[in-house]
């Protein structure tokens, strides 16, 4: 029983400490040494939720059609970038440095451009959110790629597989852990770049909600909408973990030591 | 009948010689060692043979067509069991078959009869992970049987294995043998396991690697139970070992 034991061990404790921060939050704002108009207490935060909860929905949903659609996108042409660059060298060494760069540009930076360009729209949205996914899933697959045991490889071509073969059955299974460990940041990634994106115009969505909130100075719905977003991006990333579990059942059946890639 | 021939074959990296003019045979069924010690090119004449690497000079037939440098007609095994963690036993064994274009499912047909055979019945389903050591080490040979158009080339394939689960394998494998006709070159630096499982011996010595000593084991391979323990045994092990150290 020791494993189950240690499992409800993993989740009491970041719970508790969950709590303890809460209670820590309570307290400061209870005691009055912070005016709760900067700093609203969790009731009031839970009950701004609930009385602005069909509002919240309907920009939620929004954002999570904007991050899903560039996290999409980004994926496919991360997965096209990567197996390019994985068979051709010369452009992994053209594009690689070139796509680490682009990794150090903010993208608070980039999302005015992106209005100026695209216009008030969606399409600055999901652009964002393509460029912010693009790169963990990118690089990802390409480490992927490489971590297969080139003995694998030899052997696939003594049996006279061609380069197709070779990689449908040996290069990308082996980049599936690497794919998802990369998914599920870009996934957390996505909703943040969709909220970010909207801050800077925008009819609707979690991002335009929040300027609104802000200048309304309504910071009990500013932390309501916080917290929506980390729900988001937990079941985004919760979504991803089962998509994992789903595509490679091959782990499911290995003996615990034995288990590769991030959970 | 000669079923593998290796001719003359020599081979340098970057104009360091590595094999030097060696000729091997083999007959339909045999089993022959190709005995070294590190680094005396036994894997280079491997890959050389498989066809993945082409020789500078030499060549190599498989039932008298020439195969030199041309992948797809011999396989190997590696001490690495090289089963790809993500397909089934079944799937992973019927590999080379679906490489070749048959359908899965066709492919799954034709390698299902072997499974007890190899003593590998119910494992179909299982992932590899889910089998020990030694039984990945069979459904490895099972997937070298079954694209080895009657030769294999197997390259210390036990030699990962705890002493025990190796005497198991080489017992095991003598009775599968016994079985199937497969030609085996059997690459490995084990003197014990050379002379328990071999019909013949060579001596691959020297840099380059040169065939110079060529041992005939005159007890049949069907009568080998124990074997390890007779003082013929001892003796084929004392003439090995010193043609070694020369």
């Amino acid at each position: 029983m020791k494993k189950r034991s240690e499992s409800i061990r993993d989740k009491l404790l970041p719970a508790g400490a969950f709590c303890l921060i809460l209670l820590i939050w309570w307290g400061i704002s209870a005691a009055g040494w912070i005016p709760e108009y900067m700093l609203p207490s969790p009731p009031d935060v839970v009950g701004a939720f609930i009385r602005d909860f069909p509002n919240l929905m309907r920009h939620a949903w929004v954002s999570v059609e904007e991050a899903l659609t560039g996290l999409v996108i980004g994926t496919l042409l991360a997965f096209a970038l990567a197996c390019a660059m994985d068979r051709f060298l010369n452009l992994e060494r053209a594009v690689l440095p070139l796509l680490v760069v682009t990794q150090t540009i903010p993208t608070i930076a980039i999302a005015p451009l992106l209005v100026l360009w695209m216009g008030f729209g969606v399409a600055p949205k999901i652009a964002l959110v393509v460029i912010t996914t693009f790169f963990p899933i990118a690089v990802g697959l390409l480490d992927g790629f490489k971590s297969a045991d080139p003995d694998a490889v030899a052997l696939l071509r003594s049996m006279n597989a061609t380069r197709l073969q070779i990689f449908r059955h040996v290069k990308f299974p082996a980049a599936l852990p690497y794919f998802f460990s990369g998914l599920k940041i870009s996934a957390s990634y996505a909703v943040v770049g969709a909220v970010i994106s909207e801050w800077l115009g925008g009819f609707e969505g979690l991002g335009v909600y929040m300027t609104r909130v802000r200048k309304a100075y309504a910071f009990d719905r500013m932390f309501a909408v916080i917290i929506l977003v980390v729900i988001v991006s937990l079941l985004l990333m919760r979504l991803v973990n089962l998509l994992r579990a789903l595509s490679m059942p091959w782990l499911r059946k290995a003996p615990e030591p034995k288990r590769k890639g991030v959970t | 009948m000669e079923v593998l021939k290796a001719e003359h074959i020599s081979k340098s990296f970057d104009s360091k010689p590595v094999l030097q003019d060696v000729s091997l045979r083999l007959e339909e069924g045999e089993l022959v060692s190709l005995l070294g010690l590190s680094g005396s090119g036994k894997s280079t004449l491997l890959n050389i043979i498989s066809g993945l690497v082409p020789p500078d000079r030499g060549r190599v037939f498989l039932g008298g067509e020439e195969i030199t440098g041309r992948p797809g007609h011999i396989s190997y095994m590696l001490q690495k069991d090289l089963l790809l963690e993500h397909k089934r036993v079944i799937d992973n064994v019927s590999l080379p078959l679906v490489i070749r274009g048959m359908k899965k499912e066709e492919a799954r047909a034709q390698a299902d009869p072997y499974f007890e055979q190899f003593g590998l019945s119910g494992t179909q389903g299982l992932y590899p992970s889910q089998l020990s050591g030694g039984m990945r080490q069979r459904a490895a040979l099972l997937r070298t049987y079954l694209c080895s158009h009657g030769v294999a080339l197997l390259d210390e394939p036990f030699s990962a294995l705890d002493m025990i689960t190796k005497g198991q394998m080489h017992e095991w494998y003598l009775s599968v043998m016994r079985r199937i006709r497969l030609a085996t070159l059997l690459i490995t630096h084990d003197v014990d396991e050379a002379i328990l499982l071999s019909d013949r011996i060579c001596l691959l010595t020297g840099t380059p690697g040169e065939i110079r000593h060529e041992i005939r084991i005159e007890v049949p391979r069907g009568e080998r139970q124990g074997f390890e323990l007779t003082p013929a045994f001892l003796g084929y092990k004392q003439r090995i070992l010193n043609m070694l150290k020369e």
